[in-house]
C-alpha cells in the first residue's frame, strides 16, 4: 500500500485542495514560476532551500573541525580523499582548520540565519499576514534572492582557490584579513569573501527595504499597526536594523578592499611582516574596522534573533490556545531591543584598549538589553500558564527556543560586564554563549517556523514522528555540546585553537572534546533526517485538508490551502480585531476577519 | 572498507527510523487522527517533565565532572583577579537562580497545562502589574551588577600603583617578546622600520637613543611576586591578544596602538605548582585573538619569582644593545669588526631619517 493511498484514505476531503485559485491566470512558464519567480511565496522557498544547502555545508564544516578537536591524534584517510592537500595523511591541516572555522561562521551567520531565516519568513509571512497580494516590489524581491544566490556562488567558489578560502575568522579583523603575506587565506580567498559579502549586503538591503515598504503601506483594510501579529512586528524591526546597519558594514568592507588592493592605509599602520619587511602604511587604525564591523555585527545578532522571537510568540500563543501575554509589552520590548542593538557594539571590543569611560557606557547599555529580554521571557512563560497546550512539532521547537534563549541570554550578563569579560573574552565561554542564544536558539525559531507554516507552503504536513525525534535529539544534543563549553571557558581556554595538546593550562579536556565532537556528529545526522522529512513531505506528506489546520486567527489561514500568486481569490479579507483572540468568551478562537460582536467582553 | 560499512550502517538506521515514522502515520489513520494526536500530546507532555529533571541532573553532573578542571578551585593568581572571581560568583548566583526558576517554570507549565479534554485556556491578555514587576526586578538586579562591574573595571583600567614595574610585551606571528627598561627605568625609542631580525633588533629599537642602551629583551617574562606590573602591549604585524587566564586578565596587542594592562601576581610559579598539585605548572601567555595559521601555537611563558631571584635573573641579562653590538660590550673587549660598524652606521642613518619624518 502506498503512503499516499493510506494517508489520504479519508473520503471527500481532498477535493478543495486542487480547486483553489483560478483568479490570476497569467501564463507561467517553468522559468517564471520556479526560477525567476516574483511570487513572494516562491522566493521564500528559494531562500529557504538555498539556506538549507548552506546549513548542510556549514554544519558539515563544523563536523570536520570538531573531528580535529575531538580526535587530535587520530588520522582519517578518507579525509585526504575528499580534501586532498588540506588533510595530508588524513589529518586536517591548521590552515584547513582555520578555513573551516571561518567559513562555518560566515555561512551560518549570514547565509543561513540571516538570508535563510528572515529571507524565508519575511517573504512568506509579510504579505500573507498583513493581507497583501505580494510585496511592494516583487521585482526587487526577486533581485534580492538572486543577489543572494550570486553571493552564494562566489562564496562557494572561494573554497576551491589554490591558496584556500579566507581563514582569519568570520569577523575578518585586519591587518590579518588585509595582508595576503600574513596568511595564505587572506589572498584570493579573501577577495572572493569580500565580493560575496558585498553582494550579500545588496541582497539584504533590497529585501529589507521591500519588507518595510510592504508592512507600512500594504496592510489590508482594518489592519492597524497594533493589530499586526508579532511575527510581522519582529520582521519589521529586523528589516529596519538591517537597512540601517548593513551599509556601515559595506563601508567597512570597501575600506578593506582599498587597503588590500589600492595601497590605502585605513586600517594599517606600523606593520612589519616577517619575510616581507616593513610595510609602507602608516596612520591607519586596525580598531576602526572593528567599530565599523560591530556596528553591523551586533544588530546582526538581533537580525538573526528577532524573527525567531516573533514566530515563537505566534506559535506559543496559537498552541497554548491563549492570547500572547502582554502584546504591547512584546512590541515595546522588540522596539527597545532594536534601539539598544545600535548602542552596544563596542561590548565586543572591551579588550581592544577602548577608552575605559566609553567602555563603561557600553556596559550600562549592554546590560540594559537584559530588561526587555526578561520581559519577553516572562511574557512567554505567562502565555503558557493556564493554557491548553498542543505539542505540535512547531510548538516543541518554540518551547525549546525559550529554554535556549534563557540559558544563552543569562551568560550574556556575564560577558556584557566588562570587568568579567576581561577574563572570559575570546574563550570557549563566548562560544557557548553565542551558539546557544543566537545560533541554536534561532535555529529552533526557524525549525518552529518551518514545522508551523509548512502546511501553508506546500499544502502538506511534515511527518510528526520524525519531527519529535528531530526535536528531542536536537535540544538534548545542543545542550550536551554547548553547556560543557562554559567550563572550558572558565578554564580560560581560548577559541580558535587547532590543537591544545601543547598547553599545560588547556590540555585537560581531551575526553570532553571527544564527547562534544561525537554528540555534534549525531546532532548533524538528525538534521539530515529533518531534511529528508522536508523534501519527502513536499511530495508524499499527509495532505492538508482544512484551510485552517492549527485553528489560528491570522490572515494566511483564510487564503486557499495552496494559494496562487495573489494569495486570495476574490477580495482581500478585511480585519476587525487583533491577532490573539484565543479562548475569549468561551470561544476557542476568533479569526481576525470576524467582525466584533456586540456581546464581546473587551476588545483590542 | 570500514568507511563503506559505517555509511551502510548509518543509512540503515535512517531507513529504520523513517519506516517507523511512516508506520506511525498509518497507525494515526487507523486509530483516528485526533486520538493519536492526543496520545502524542501526552507523551510529549511527559517528556517535557522528564527533560527538565534529566536536564537538571545533567547540569549537576557536568559541574561535578568539570568544575575541578577549571581555574576556579584554586582562585586567582593575581590580587586584582580576586575581584573578577568574586564578581563571577555574584553573577553566577543571580543568573543561576533565574536560570533554575525560569527553566523549571517553562517545562513545568508545558507539562502541567498540556491539552486536556475538560480544560479551557484562561483568557489572560495582559496585566500591567505583572509587567511592572518583571521590568523593575531585573532592572534593579542589573544595576547592582553594573555597579560592581564598573568599580572593578575602573580599577583594572586605571593607573597602576606607583611601585609597579613596567614590561613591554610585543606580539608577532607566532611568539611573544618582552622588553624591560633596564636600570634607568625608561624604555628607549623604537620605530617599526628599524626592525631587523637578522641583526638582533626584532623590536626596531633606535640605537642612537641612549635611554635604550640598557633595555633588556627577554624570551621569558619574569615577574615579581607581590609587585604590581604594568604591561605595555603592542604588535609587530597583526592583532594578537595577551591572554593571562591564571591572572584573569586579557588585552589586545594592536599594531600601531599601544595598550596597557596591570595586575599584581600573588603566587610564584613554584607556589602555584603546589597549589594546583601539578608539578609541570607554568604560567602561560596565550594569544587569544585569531592571528593566522599558527595562532594555536603562540605561547609565551611567565615565571613569577620573588624579588631576590628576580634581581639575580636580571643581573644575568645582557642588554639588547650589547647583544646587537657585542664589540661595545666591555665584557668582550675585542677590536670592533668592520661589518658591525657599517651596520651601526646604517641604522643610525635610518634613525635620523625617521626622526626627521616625525
Amino acid at each position: 500500500m502506498s503512503n499516499e493511498a493510506v494517508v489520504h484514505a479519508h473520503p471527500g476531503l481532498a477535493h478543495e485542495v486542487h480547486g483553489d485559485h483560478h483568479e490570476h491566470h497569467h501564463h507561467e512558464t517553468f522559468i517564471t514560476k520556479y526560477v525567476f519567480s516574483q511570487d513572494h511565496k516562491m522566493i521564500a522557498k528559494q531562500f529557504l532551500i538555498t539556506g538549507m544547502v548552506w546549513a548542510v555545508l556549514g554544519g558539515l564544516m563544523s563536523v570536520l573541525f570538531r573531528l580535529q578537536l575531538g580526535y587530535p591524534d587520530a588520522t582519517f584517510p578518507w579525509l585526504e580523499d575528499i580534501l586532498g592537500k588540506w588533510a595530508k595523511g588524513g589529518r586536517i591541516s591548521d590552515s584547513a582548520y582555520y578555513a573551516l572555522v571561518t567559513t562555518h561562521g560566515t555561512v551560518l551567520v549570514f547565509f543561513v540565519l540571516t538570508a535563510g531565516l528572515s529571507g524565508t519568513f519575511a517573504n512568506f509571512l509579510i504579505p500573507l499576514q498583513v493581507g497583501a497580494r505580494d510585496m511592494a516590489s516583487p521585482f526587487m524581491n526577486m533581485l534580492s534572492y538572486w543577489f543572494f544566490f550570486i553571493a552564494s556562488v562566489v562564496m562557494l567558489s572561494s573554497l576551491f582557490v589554490e591558496t584556500g578560502p579566507f581563514s582569519g575568522g568570520w569577523t575578518a579583523y585586519p591587518p590579518l584579513s588585509a595582508l595576503g603575506s600574513a596568511s595564505p587565506g587572506s589572498k584570493t580567498g579573501m577577495d572572493l569573501w569580500l565580493i560575496a559579502m558585498a553582494l550579500f549586503v545588496v541582497s539584504s538591503l533590497l529585501g529589507g527595504l521591500n519588507y518595510i515598504a510592504t508592512i507600512l503601506n500594504m496592510r489590508t483594510k482594518g489592519m492597524s499597526m497594533t493589530r499586526l501579529p508579532l511575527t510581522i512586528w519582529a520582521l519589521f524591526f529586523t528589516a529596519v536594523l538591517g537597512v540601517l546597519s548593513f551599509p556601515v558594514l559595506l563601508s567597512g568592507f570597501i575600506l578593506l578592499i582599498f587597503d588590500r588592493n589600492f595601497g590605502t592605509s585605513f586600517y594599517l599602520s606600523d606593520i612589519f611582516v616577517s619575510g616581507v619587511g616593513a610595510l609602507p602604511n602608516e596612520g591607519g587604525s586596525a580598531i576602526l574596522y572593528q567599530h565599523l564591523f560591530w556596528f553591523l555585527g551586533h544588530p546582526e545578532v538581533y537580525i538573526i534573533l528577532l524573527p525567531a522571537m516573533g514566530m515563537v510568540s505566534e506559535i506559543l500563543s496559537i498552541n497554548s490556545r491563549k492570547p500572547i501575554f502582554g502584546y504591547m509589552a512584546m512590541v515595546g520590548s522588540l522596539f527597545a531591543i532594536a534601539i539598544l542593538a545600535f548602542l552596544v557594539w563596542a561590548h565586543h571590543m572591551f579588550v581592544t584598549g577602548l577608552n575605559p569611560f566609553l567602555g563603561s557606557v557600553f556596559v550600562l547599555l549592554t546590560l540594559l538589553i537584559a530588561v526587555p529580554s526578561a520581559i519577553k521571557v516572562f511574557n512567554w512563560l505567562t502565555t503558557l500558564w493556564r493554557g491548553n497546550i498542543r505539542f505540535t512539532p512547531g510548538m516543541m521547537f518554540a518551547i525549546g527556543f525559550v529554554s535556549l534563549f534563557i540559558s544563552g541570554g543569562l551568560t550574556g550578563i556575564w560577558l556584557g560586564n566588562s570587568a568579567l569579560d576581561i577574563h572570559l573574552h575570546d574563550t570557549y565561554f563566548v562560544i557557548a554563549h553565542f551558539h546557544i542564544v543566537m545560533g541554536v536558539a534561532s535555529m529552533f525559531g526557524m525549525f518552529a517556523g518551518v514545522y508551523h507554516w509548512y502546511p501553508k507552503m506546500y499544502g502538506r504536513y511534515l511527518n510528526n514522528t520524525l519531527g519529535y525525534i528531530h526535536f528531542w535529539v536536537t535540544i538534548a544534543g545542543a545542550y550536551m555540546i554547548f553547556w560543557p563549553m562554559h567550563y572550558q571557558g572558565l578554564a580560560g581556554m581560548p577559541r580558535r585553537y587547532y590543537d591544545y595538546s601543547n598547553w599545560e593550562s588547556f590540555k585537560q579536556f581531551v575526553e570532553l572534546n571527544r564527547f562534544i565532537s561525537t554528540v555534534a556528529m549525531i546532532v548533524f545526522a538528525v538534521q539530515i533526517l529533518f531534511l529528508f522529512n522536508f523534501f519527502y513531505s513536499i511530495f508524499k506528506g499527509r495532505k492538508v485538508t482544512s484551510q485552517n489546520p492549527w485553528g489560528a486567527t491570522t490572515l494566511e489561514w483564510t487564503a486557499p490551502i495552496r494559494p496562487g500568486h495573489g494569495n486570495w481569490t476574490g477580495e482581500i479579507p478585511e480585519v476587525h480585531r487583533w491577532a490573539y483572540d484565543y479562548g475569549k468568551d468561551g470561544k476557542d478562537f476568533i479569526p481576525q476577519t470576524t467582525p466584533v460582536g456586540s456581546d464581546e467582553s473587551e476588545h483590542h | 572498507m570500514t568507511m563503506f560499512l559505517t555509511i551502510a550502517v548509518i543509512v540503515l538506521i535512517f531507513v529504520v527510523i523513517f519506516q517507523i515514522a511512516k508506520a506511525s502515520e498509518y497507525v494515526a489513520v487507523l486509530k483516528g487522527a485526533e486520538t493519536s494526536r492526543k496520545q502524542n500530546n501526552k507523551i510529549n507532555g511527559f517528556l517535557m517533565l522528564a527533560f527538565l529533571v534529566l536536564g537538571l541532573i545533567g547540569v549537576w553532573y557536568c559541574n561535578k565532572e568539570l568544575y575541578g578542571k577549571t581555574l576556579l578551585p584554586h582562585g586567582s593568581a593575581s590580587v586584582e583577579g580576586e575581584r573578577v572571581d568574586s564578581m563571577l560568583w555574584v553573577t553566577l548566583a543571580l543568573t543561576g537562580l533565574v536560570f533554575i526558576l525560569t527553566q523549571v517554570l517553562l517545562f513545568w507549565f508545558a507539562y502541567k497545562y498540556q491539552e486536556k479534554e475538560n480544560r479551557k485556556a484562561h483568557f489572560f491578555p495582559h496585566s500591567n502589574t505583572l509587567e511592572l514587576i518583571w521590568t523593575i526586578i531585573p532592572a534593579v538586579t542589573l544595576t547592582i551588577l553594573v555597579v560592581i562591574g564598573l568599580r572593578n573595571w575602573f580599577l583594572f583600567t586605571g593607573e597602576p600603583p606607583k611601585n609597579a614595574m613596567v614590561v613591554e610585551v610585543t606580539g608577532r606571528q607566532f611568539n611573544w617578546m618582552y622588553r624591560y627598561p633596564g636600570k634607568d627605568g625608561t624604555f628607549g625609542k623604537k620605530y617599526f622600520r628599524n626592525i631587523d631580525d637578522a641583526n638582533n633588533n626584532p623590536l626596531g629599537l633606535l640605537w642612537d637613543d641612549a635611554m635604550g642602551h640598557d633595555d633588556v629583551v627577554a624570551q621569558t617574562m619574569y615577574l615579581v611576586k607581590g609587585r604590581p606590573v604594568k604591561l605595555i602591549i603592542g604588535s609587530r604585524d597583526v592583532v594578537h591578544d595577551v591572554g593571562l587566564p591564571q591572572f584573569r586578565m586579557k588585552m589586545d596587542a594592536v599594531p600601531g596602538t599601544p595598550t596597557t594592562l596591570w595586575f599584581t601576581p600573588k603566587y610564584t610559579t613554584k607556589e602555584m605548582r603546589e597549589i594546583t598539585g601539578n608539578p609541570n605548572f607554568v604560567y602561560e601567555l596565550s594569544c587569544d585573538q585569531m592571528c593566522g595559521n599558527g595562532h594555536y601555537s603562540m605561547k609565551g611563558s611567565i615565571e613569577v619569582v620573588d624579588q631576590e631571584e628576580f634581581d639575580v635573573w636580571m643581573a644575568k641579562q645582557k642588554s639588547a644593545y650589547l647583544t646587537a653590538f657585542p664589540d661595545k660590550d666591555p665584557a668582550n673587549a675585542k677590536p670592533a669588526a668592520d661589518s658591525t660598524k657599517t651596520a651601526a652606521a646604517k641604522t643610525e642613518a635610518t634613525a635620523v631619517k625617521s626622526t626627521a619624518k616625525m
